[in-house]
């Protein structure tokens, strides 16, 4: 759950948007009941052929995208489906942050909970980053969790919201679960007055 | 201090603990799992040693990855074989009520939540799928959520959860002849992309909404999470009260009545606000279909594709070209007349009873055309059950499709049934991301009607041709 905090990366361009998560990682391969091995299956579609071999002109294909630890994607990344494969997967190839101007609920959530920093940047920040990994692949940019920002190679900075909550769970390592557990007396306070209410299914 | 929202009431009623700097601790009143988003959840529960805090909240059925074939034969492929049979062994171990592949309530889990009258108003609902929305149908707050936030329901009924935003979403007028509820939605997802709920829940309500039934509101409640909207809902009112009354979890007697009344006290009060308000004239909506690679590109079947050049923002402009590309589509042209391989219709979206009447009504004493395939998959064992008893399966049999068993099917295609690479389909379903039918496959998204007469004519149509 650690290290997400502050890393230094070239950036890896997908300039889609409303990249979905049926691309990052396509429904047939949710078949499994284990959150391993899902990079291969990163992009699938996107980056195999039909044979399985990979495809050259796919980003994730290139040497640059190799330790590359930023994907930087366009508008509304992660939309449809709720899978967390999707974050698993993209953890499991190497990324720790994915930079775009927007993302879907359900993957911002489940991003936040793999360690897997979903920074969102204003329009003019991100048109900056995409013409700079233009001009030059092995530009890398700084980020820091603690600052909430991103720092280009010209120095300029580029600063991030994320909620208190889940930055502080991310800098220290806080188990969501757990702390949710530290509730019992208040959720078995609420299950006692609602009992009534509460649709026990009898 | 304004009038609260129905979202905010049912929110209020919910709230467990709050903390300064921390998201609200919200209990869970419905826990709905599937084979598919629960395993990884449920081994995490064993690796902290812990117990499902309430199975009593918490059912579960097999629908994604299941085949809809004869359910007495084995599971051909061994991955979703074992994963559900996983599911079984998890509900046993934790003793969680399963309808599983043989159960006679078996189905998808968003066609059986409410059928069952498991789902009802002012409830929270979730479950490992974005589609959950569909149970705000009924006035309920239900939302999708990840593997993660399954087990952290199943060890303690709760979630951390911040609040949205409420959009009010206005459908006035009636609907025409030939046009659904699924042409509501994928008109609004159509005006507001598939980002522009993003943060948000829906209310719909205006004249439109009030006059659909609780099964056509599930179909406009469904595909929320496609506008980006974790949530959409509609005040319950006599129409949800109609249909829950007599269902398996229903109360009854005093109960029921207690329950009626405190349901009533839900909706939205007089001069509530909304961060956000939309308007819909339902009398302008033609029948509505899909023609790209995400459900906000959509147009009315009669109107011509988008033209890239035309559209001013870059990335949107790449957008639409790749989509076209991908659809093998030409900008400009007319969809209309369109050749279809594939005419699939089930899916949480409009897989049920009414569903499966509005396309038998059009396909009856017809025969489909010769080059198409034709799907028809109930959305769970009682739709199959009720759809046998009024002659539905003859119906669709005599004029040529397929009549298969419940199940999420080619809606996302991981069982087998799904389209080969470059086929063109029309589909009842919520998605048409690229592959999402299967690798290469393309989708056009539309309603029961639509996707008959597809079936009829080979090419994509406008049903008031044959009404």
């Amino acid at each position: 759950m650690s290290g997400a905090m502050n890393f230094r990366s070239r950036l890896v361009p997908l300039p889609i948007n409303n990249v979905d998560t049926d691309q990052i990682i396509p429904a047939r391969f949710l078949k499994t009941i284990s959150k391993q091995g899902l990079d291969r299956q990163l992009f699938n579609d996107w980056r195999y052929d039909a044979q399985g071999q990979p495809k050259p002109d796919f980003i994730l294909n290139q040497p640059r995208a190799r330790g590359a630890q930023i994907l930087l994607a366009g508008d509304n990344f992660g939309c449809g489906s709720s899978r967390e494969h999707a974050p698993w997967a993209l953890g499991q190839f190497g990324f720790r942050a994915v930079i775009s101007t927007s993302f879907a609920d359900i993957f911002q959530q489940n991003s936040l909970k793999n360690a897997l920093l979903p920074i969102m940047v204003p329009a003019d920040a991100h048109t900056a980053l995409f013409a700079l990994v233009d001009r030059d692949p092995e530009a890398e940019v700084t980020v820091d969790l603690a600052s909430q920002t991103v720092t280009l190679p010209d120095g300029r900075v580029v600063e991030f919201p994320i909620d208190p909550f889940s930055k502080h769970c991310l800098l220290e390592g806080v188990d969501e679960l757990g702390y949710i557990m530290k509730n019992e007396e208040a959720i078995a306070g609420y299950e006692a007055l609602r009992v009534g209410s509460i649709n026990t299914l009898a | 201090m304004h009038p609260p929202t129905l979202i905010e009431k049912i929110w209020n009623a919910h709230v467990v603990h709050e903390q300064p700097g921390a998201p609200t601790l919200l209990y869970i009143d419905l826990h709905l799992v599937h084979e598919v988003t629960s395993p990884q959840a449920f081994q995490d529960l064993r690796e902290r040693g812990l117990n499902v805090r309430r199975p009593d909240l918490t059912v579960a059925t097999t629908d994604h990855s299941i085949p809809t074939t004869d359910p007495s034969l084995p599971i051909v492929d061994a991955i979703a074989a074992t994963q559900v049979a996983q599911l079984e062994a998890n509900c046993r171990d934790f003793g969680v009520r399963c309808y599983g592949r043989r159960s006679e309530r078996q189905g998808i889990v968003h066609v059986i939540g409410p059928e069952l009258g498991l789902t009802q108003p002012g409830m929270t609902v979730v479950c490992g799928d974005s589609h959950t929305a569909t149970h705000g149908a009924f006035g309920a707050l239900a939302f999708g959520i990840g593997t993660s936030e399954v087990g952290h329901v199943l060890a303690t009924q709760c979630l951390l959860q911040r609040k949205s935003k409420t959009f009010e979403v206005r459908v006035d007028g009636a609907l025409r002849p030939g046009v659904t509820a699924k042409d509501i939605i994928l008109a609004l997802i159509a005006r507001i992309g598939v980002g522009g709920g993003t943060g948000c829940i829906l209310e719909y309500c205006g004249s439109a909404i009030r006059a659909l039934t609780m099964e056509q509101r599930m179909t406009v409640c469904n595909m929320s999470i496609e506008g980006g909207a974790r949530a959409g809902m509609v005040a319950p009112d006599d129409v949800t009260f109609e249909y829950l009354c007599g269902r398996p979890y229903a109360p009854i007697g005093a109960d029921w009545d207690e329950a009626v009344a405190r349901w009533m006290q839900l909706p939205s009060a007089e001069g509530a606000a909304y961060d956000r308000s939309i308007t819909i004239d339902a009398d302008r909506l033609g029948p509505m279909i899909t023609y790209g690679t995400n459900p906000g590109m959509g147009i009315p079947v009669t109107a011509p594709l988008p033209e890239p050049a035309q559209v001013a923002d870059p990335l949107q402009r790449d957008s639409i070209r790749k989509a076209l590309h991908y659809m093998g589509l030409e900008g400009g042209r007319p969809l209309l007349g369109h050749k279809v391989n594939v005419v699939f219709i089930g899916s949480c979206t409009n897989s049920r009873i009414s569903d499966l009447r509005s396309a038998a009504s059009l396909l009856k004493g017809r025969r489909v055309n010769p080059q198409v395939r034709v799907m028809v998959v109930p959305g769970s064992q009682q739709v199959k059950r009720q759809a046998e008893a009024e002659g539905l399966p003859e119906i669709f049999r005599a004029a040529g499709c397929d009549w298969r068993e419940p199940g999420c099917s080619m809606c996302i295609a991981m069982n087998g049934d799904q389209l080969q690479p470059g086929e063109y389909s029309v589909s009842t379903s919520n998605r048409n991301f690229e592959g999402r039918q299967g690798p290469g496959g393309r989708t056009f998204l539309a309603s029961p009607l639509t996707a008959a007469a597809a079936a009829i004519t080979g090419v994509v149509t406008d049903v008031r041709t044959l009404l």
